[in-house]
């Protein structure tokens, strides 16, 4: 894997048009609600590939960064840029909201979405099934599954589409410690198939076990941007040398 | 005085002897409410969609109005529709006064904001749930809207049956727009209003415990059907 | 989805679907509720084969639909407004077609003393001397019509007393009935309705026999060339069969517990 590019902190000079890379860039990002400014100026750069983990204490944007990476927030100001590939990214949120019908109708009616050719749906299904471990229940209704169950139901239902850009967030916070394997175990084989992943967690062990690369927010911005390893092992910027004792105490 | 008692074997000896007058009326007025509750599912159910989902100038406005026309008191709609269907009103060519049909319009006016306006809360809450998850998933606003009408199933159940009660129910307009006329377009609720005014209390409470009953058959009968949804999707 | 589309497109064809030729005829409630109708009209329909649809409201409202040109015949109770009706052109000719009379009813134990009345005007005297309650239809029916020219004969103003013993409901004789036998309240009603009712409980006719109290009912076909909409041939073949021997025999011949209701008078 790659050194992933670090980007400096903030950096104004986005006047110019980016350069194109194979990459996600993320560019001076901003995003208000009701005056308060809740993303300041995001920048940050990935690699095409991998797993990145976005951590940081809570209310500092991670997830509406996430949220306007996967199109479904509008930011105010700034720029994303996402290679062609990667222009239809899914996301998969803590708490899973599945329809109230089967699993596999579920999983179809994500298909459907996906504008799946209509015969080519019943083995996609049958693949989905058999990736989630979820084959047996194909017929239970998906509101009456365990909460790993029903994570991995809407992980599965995520990649329908066959993205090749994952969005994570926080998918192991509402899970017993067998689930999050089970979901970790889901997310590996993913980034292995080749698909980026971008998770946000609380859990430093977990993005420890799956990310390559650490990007750390603080109040809006990307004060910190490393590869896993030297992020945990010699963290740079206050916040998150805070952030990172205070996660030592509360997870030994 | 005609007591209750009277009513409940007036009641029954109708039932048992199949009285053939009490069977016409019973039809026509299930086919005039089911029609009407129809239409008004057809109609009202996307428009309480459109409110609850939709974003274009006087939305609000448009909610606030549906919402009030549920108290449209029931006279004033048979007047409105009377002055419209009448040989000297404008619809007088459709030749629609004292049939089924101005009946069926009548129950329709009533029971369309009644449907409209509960679909459309019990879809904005939907919407709210399923929102997010949905445009991550790049539905497109129709398949959004379709997903939102088929999951609100339980809903618009009940809203379904808060306009059959209304429309089985309903009496002063379709009296004056029907015209109570014996074979043609007299129903249940008319017929109560007929026995009453000969004084025939017993026979008009009997018509009543009928009706109730129907009622609660119907309700049954739907609720039954939610109940098999429900366990579809909860297990 | 479909199947609902399909049900409503059924049964509005079902509705559609309709009859042979037929007539509306705007009525008084009276000769509705007394049952005239019922006893009559299969007769008619037999030897004509047409229908008649009767549409039972008041005088008031009868004429007022008919202006409307909402139906073919006119069959009611308030000369004069009928021989306006006819005057203002939306009626072709006003025919006598058969009367009976207006009666008081009230508590068998009457408080007003009606019983010792000789003629309608001391008999309403007594019951607004007595304070006892009157219930009026207050509706614009040929009964209310009469009932006010009765109280103005007897110099009663029962405006001052309107809402005290003097009580409006607003509604149908069937309801104003039911309102007075609640009530123990007394108030004039057509003999036909009176016989046919049945939630007396311990009402009586109290008062009747005076020659004002007479009641004609008027038949009228409506002007073609006011409502070119009106199935006047029809409605012509219903006028003329209602004052024929055999319709008003038909009238003639309708009892309820043995007393006739309606006298057939034609000329």
């Amino acid at each position: 894997m790659a050194e992933p590019r670090i980007i400096p902190f903030p950096d104004h000079d986005t006047q110019g048009k980016t350069v194109t890379s194979d990459g996600i860039k993320v560019q001076n990002l901003y995003l208000e609600r009701d005056g308060q400014p809740l993303l300041r100026g995001v920048n940050l750069g990935l690699n095409a590939t991998g797993v990145t983990a976005l951590i940081g204490p809570n209310g500092a944007g991670k997830s509406l960064l996430l949220k306007c990476i996967a199109g479904i927030l509008q930011p105010d100001g700034g720029s994303i840029d996402l290679p062609e590939t990667q222009r239809f990214p899914a996301l998969v949120f803590q708490k899973p909201v599945l329809l109230r019908r089967s699993v596999r109708s579920n999983l179809l009616h994500a298909l459907k979405l996906a504008k799946v050719p209509r015969k080519l749906r019943p083995g996609r299904l049958a693949e989905l099934l058999v990736l989630a471990d979820l084959t047996r229940q194909s017929e239970a209704p998906a509101r009456a599954l365990s909460g790993g169950e029903q994570q991995r139901l809407a992980m599965v239902r995520a990649l329908a589409a066959k993205p090749q850009l994952l969005l994570l967030d926080e998918p192991t916070a509402s899970l017993d410690p067998a689930a999050t394997s089970a979901i970790e175990e889901l997310t590996k084989r993913t980034a292995h198939a080749g698909v980026k992943v971008i998770l946000v967690t609380h859990n430093c062990a977990q993005a420890r076990r799956l990310a390559d690369d650490v990007a750390f927010l603080s109040r809006g911005q990307v004060t910190e941007h490393s590869a896993a390893e030297t992020f945990f092992a010699d963290p740079k910027s206050d916040g998150a040398r805070a952030y990172l004792s205070s996660e030592l105490i509360l997870q030994p | 005085m005609q007591t209750f008692a009277d009513s409940f074997s007036t009641a029954f000896g109708l039932i048992v002897t199949g009285d053939p007058i009490l069977y016409e009326v019973v039809g026509l007025s299930l086919q005039v409410t089911f029609s009407a509750v129809a239409m008004a599912v057809l109609v009202g159910g996307p428009l309480g969609a459109i409110l609850a989902i939709g974003r274009f100038p006087g939305r609000g406005i448009l909610s606030v109005v549906v919402s009030a026309l549920m108290g449209l008191p029931p006279v004033v709609v048979g007047l409105g529709l009377y002055m419209a269907l009448s040989q000297s009103g404008p619809f007088a060519v459709f030749e629609l006064l004292y049939t089924p049909m101005a009946m069926i319009l009548a129950q329709f006016i009533i029971v369309t904001p009644i449907i409209a306006a509960i679909s459309r809360q019990v879809l904005s809450d939907l919407s709210l749930e399923y929102g997010e998850t949905l445009r991550a998933l790049r539905a497109t606003r129709a398949q959004t809207i379709a997903t939102l009408l088929w999951e609100a199933r339980p809903g618009l159940l009940t809203a379904t049956l808060a306009g059959l009660g209304r429309a089985f129910a309903e009496v002063g307009a379709v009296m004056i727009v029907g015209g109570n006329i014996n074979h043609v377009t007299r129903v249940m609720t008319t017929s109560i209003a007929l026995e009453t005014s000969k004084g025939e209390l017993a026979m008009a409470m009997g018509l009543g415990i009928i009706l109730l009953i129907l009622s609660f058959g119907i309700n049954a009968a739907l609720m039954g059907v939610r109940g098999t949804q429900r366990a579809r999707a909860y297990g | 989805m479909r199947t609902i589309a399909l049900s409503v497109a059924f049964s509005l064809t079902a509705t559609m679907a309709c009859c042979g030729p037929f007539i509306v005829v705007q009525s008084t409630t009276s000769t509705a509720n007394s049952g005239l109708y019922d006893a009559i009209l299969p007769q008619f329909e037999a030897e004509s084969g047409i229908e008649a649809r009767v549409v039972a409201v008041g005088t008031g409202q009868a004429l007022n639909n008919a202006r409307n040109c909402d139906g073919d015949v006119l069959l009611v109770h308030a000369k004069s407004a009928e021989e306006q009706f006819v005057a203002e052109g939306y009626g072709t000719e006003r025919f006598d077609v058969m009367y009976n009379d207006f009666i008081i009813v009230g508590p068998g134990v009457d408080p007003a003393h009606l019983n010792d009345a000789e003629n309608a005007s001391v008999a309403l005297s007594s019951i607004s001397a007595t304070g006892e309650t009157f219930v009026s239809r207050g509706d614009e029916s040929g009964t209310h019509q009469k009932e006010r020219a009765l109280w103005e004969v007897a110099g009663i103003d029962t405006e001052e007393n309107n809402g005290d013993w003097y009580r409006e409901t607003g509604s149908g004789m069937g309801a104003t009935l039911n309102a007075a036998v609640a009530m123990g309240a007394y108030t004039m009603t057509d003999r036909a309705t009176w016989l046919a009712f049945g939630n007396r409980n311990t009402h009586e006719i109290l008062f009747e026999g005076d020659p004002v109290l007479f009641n004609q009912y008027g038949i009228i076909a409506v002007n073609p060339e006011v409502c070119p909409n009106v199935r006047s041939e029809q409605a012509q073949v219903f006028v003329d069969w209602m004052l024929s021997d055999a319709g008003q025999s038909a009238i003639g011949a309708y009892t309820r517990d043995g007393e006739q209701l309606f006298f057939p008078n034609a000329d």
